[in-house]
């Protein structure tokens, strides 16, 4: 799964590594507006709950979670704007 | 016009009527938090739970009351307090980090231990998490009963984009529409 999502066109990356919880998801929050319907938004985050976190908010906020996989220490957790 | 018809559009206009009166009692999207404790951590808590409200575009009142008033004081603001207002004032933390923690505090060694773990963790202080919440609309109404009971002054109170004083009507007016209400 990884592969793939390496090979995305991300149009947002959001850089939370190294804040906590609700750092990512309040940065996320922020960072959606820039991001074009039908772009991939990636959420770098070192707080593994962000994965779960960013499942059940794209969700909720009619977007789609599209992926995750573990980088060097962090995750990367990607999410697609749907409108 | 057949007697059907006219039972059918009986029956529509009175399925209206409830509908339209079931979307006025709807529930808005929206979270209501009752914030009394006045520890550091429950303070926090309250405002992290605040915040992943806002992340989610709901609407978020914060009813600040008894001990929790003292998360709202300004230090470097004075107000006129009479007497009991005044050894209030003393007694009382002088502003949000300076509340104490529920748990382990240890006679004043709790707080600055905690809060050197948090910084160790990138995790936000109350200070911080009270301006993120200003910055996504989060309200704050304070209560003016247990600020007259302690002597507290609007003047004192922390400069917050969205706050205003209210009594429990206020509040009970708020958790009434909203989604979920909860007392820390």
């Amino acid at each position: 799964m990884s592969t793939e999502l390496q090979a995305l066109d991300v149009a947002v990356e959001v850089d939370a590594r190294g804040t906590a919880c609700p750092g990512p998801l309040l940065d996320a929050k922020r960072a959606i507006g820039d991001c074009p319907v039908g772009g991939v938004m990636c959420v770098m985050s070192s707080d593994e709950g962000t994965i779960i976190d960013i499942q059940r908010w794209s969700k909720k906020m009619k977007h789609e979670y599209v992926g995750d996989y573990e980088d060097d220490g962090y995750w990367r957790v990607f999410m697609k704007k749907n409108g | 016009m057949s007697e059907e018809t006219m039972n059918q559009e009986e029956t529509i206009k009175s399925l209206l009527a409830r509908v339209e009166t079931l979307e006025e009692n709807a529930p808005n999207d929206s979270l209501c938090l009752g914030v009394m404790d006045g520890d550091y951590d429950k303070t926090m808590a309250a405002f992290i739970i605040a915040l992943g409200a806002a992340a989610y575009d709901m609407e978020v009142d914060m009813f600040f009351t008894f001990w929790g008033l003292a998360a709202l004081r300004d230090p470097k603001k004075k107000a006129k307090k009479d007497f009991l207002g005044k050894m209030f004032g003393a007694m009382l933390p002088k502003k949000a980090s300076k509340l104490p923690l529920s748990k382990m505090q240890m006679m004043g060694m709790g707080p600055p231990m905690i809060q050197a773990v948090m910084k160790m963790h990138k995790a936000k202080s109350l200070d911080e998490l009270m301006k993120d919440a200003g910055e996504f609309g989060i309200r704050i109404h304070v209560c003016t009963m247990a600020m007259d009971v302690m002597g507290m002054k609007k003047e004192e109170m922390i400069d917050y984009p969205h706050i205003d004083y209210v009594g429990v009507g206020a509040f009970v007016g708020m958790f009434q529409e909203a989604k979920q209400c909860w007392f820390m």
